[in-house]
């Protein structure tokens, strides 16, 4: 059971606060890692949170990647440790190497902030215990960067390990094959677009990130 | 040597472009119906000390390759321009 978690921060990161609550909320306990700190302080999974880090300049991730707790993340990651980037954080992990493809702009150059609906298409990797493949469920979505593309042999890769862990039944943004989320060969990283945190509650509309969370809780 | 460098940064053949189909929708408004196949990238200029053009060069492809540009996304042209 992964008690603790360490929500990465970086200068321009927005979303740790509602990640740590949502993890609070459901049992967990949560810390803040600061991004020039290459320690982990022993957590037992880690979080990059939905922001700008370091204001997105160049592309989005691009310079995080060289942040010195990223290269103490990449060896977690590598060693089997539970890992998920939300957001900003998923565009972190694919400039930083730990998930294939990339992010560019979204068709239509719109900034996206709406409820989506998203179906969960494999469920061995850190987020999918609680659910079952062809769930649907209710994600908001927050971003201008979510549109995923990747090389032809990369998505046939991604296909072929059931490394596509959620798709949009309602394409938003322009995403190859609908992709709102991926994960690792090992499935022990997982980076997403759409923000689990935010739907933890009937208040914000959608109680269905709480399954995600727990499940990522008990990797 | 002192170098002036040049680097155009493009979208990859194949990969959308959000922002060149968006102007390329736009472009006909203004009476262009003429236009086609609209792709923005960006120019990024530095300076950079090195003891050729051609290990300028070689030293400005490897910022590329590992900070520059994402090689799934974009590709770079490199021009030494000037010592």
């Amino acid at each position: 059971m992964s008690h603790r978690v360490g929500v990465v921060r970086f200068p321009g990161t927005n979303c740790e606060f509602d990640t740590i609550d949502a993890i609070r909320a459901l049992g967990g306990d949560a810390e803040v890692l600061w991004h020039g700190d290459p320690s982990l302080k022993n957590v037992d999974a880690v979080v990059i949170p939905g922001g700008f880090a370091h204001g997105d300049y160049l592309r989005c991730g691009a310079i995080a990647r060289f942040s010195p707790v990223m290269e103490s993340v990449a060896a977690f990651a590598l060693n089997g440790g539970p890992v998920l980037g939300i957001c900003n954080g998923f565009q972190v992990l694919t400039e930083a190497g730990l998930l294939p493809g990339a992010l560019q702009k979204n068709i239509g150059m719109k900034f996206l902030c709406s409820m989506q609906q998203i179906e969960v298409v494999s469920t061995g990797n850190v987020l999918g215990k609680g659910s079952t493949v062809g769930d649907c469920i209710k994600i908001p979505i927050n971003h201008f960067e979510g549109n995923y593309v990747c090389p032809p042999e990369a998505l046939a890769e991604l296909e072929a390990r059931q490394q596509i862990v959620f798709r949009y039944t309602d394409n938003p943004n322009g995403s190859t094959r609908d992709i709102a989320g991926i994960c690792n060969e090992s499935g022990n990283v997982v980076g997403m677009m759409p923000h689990p945190e935010r739907a933890t509650s009937l208040l914000l509309g959608s109680t269905d990130g709480t399954a995600l969370i727990r499940s990522f809780l008990a990797a | 040597m002192h170098f002036e460098v040049k680097i155009e940064v493009s979208p990859r053949d194949g990969i959308a472009n959000p922002e060149g189909s968006t102007i390329e929708r736009a472009l006909p408004a203004l009476g262009f119906e003429m236009t086609g196949n609209v792709r923005v990238g960006k120019v990024i200029r530095l300076q950079v000390e090195a003891e050729s053009a051609d290990a300028a060069q070689s030293l400005v492809e490897d910022m590329c390759n590992r900070f520059l540009t994402n090689p799934v996304i974009e590709d770079a042209l490199v021009e030494v321009l000037a010592t």
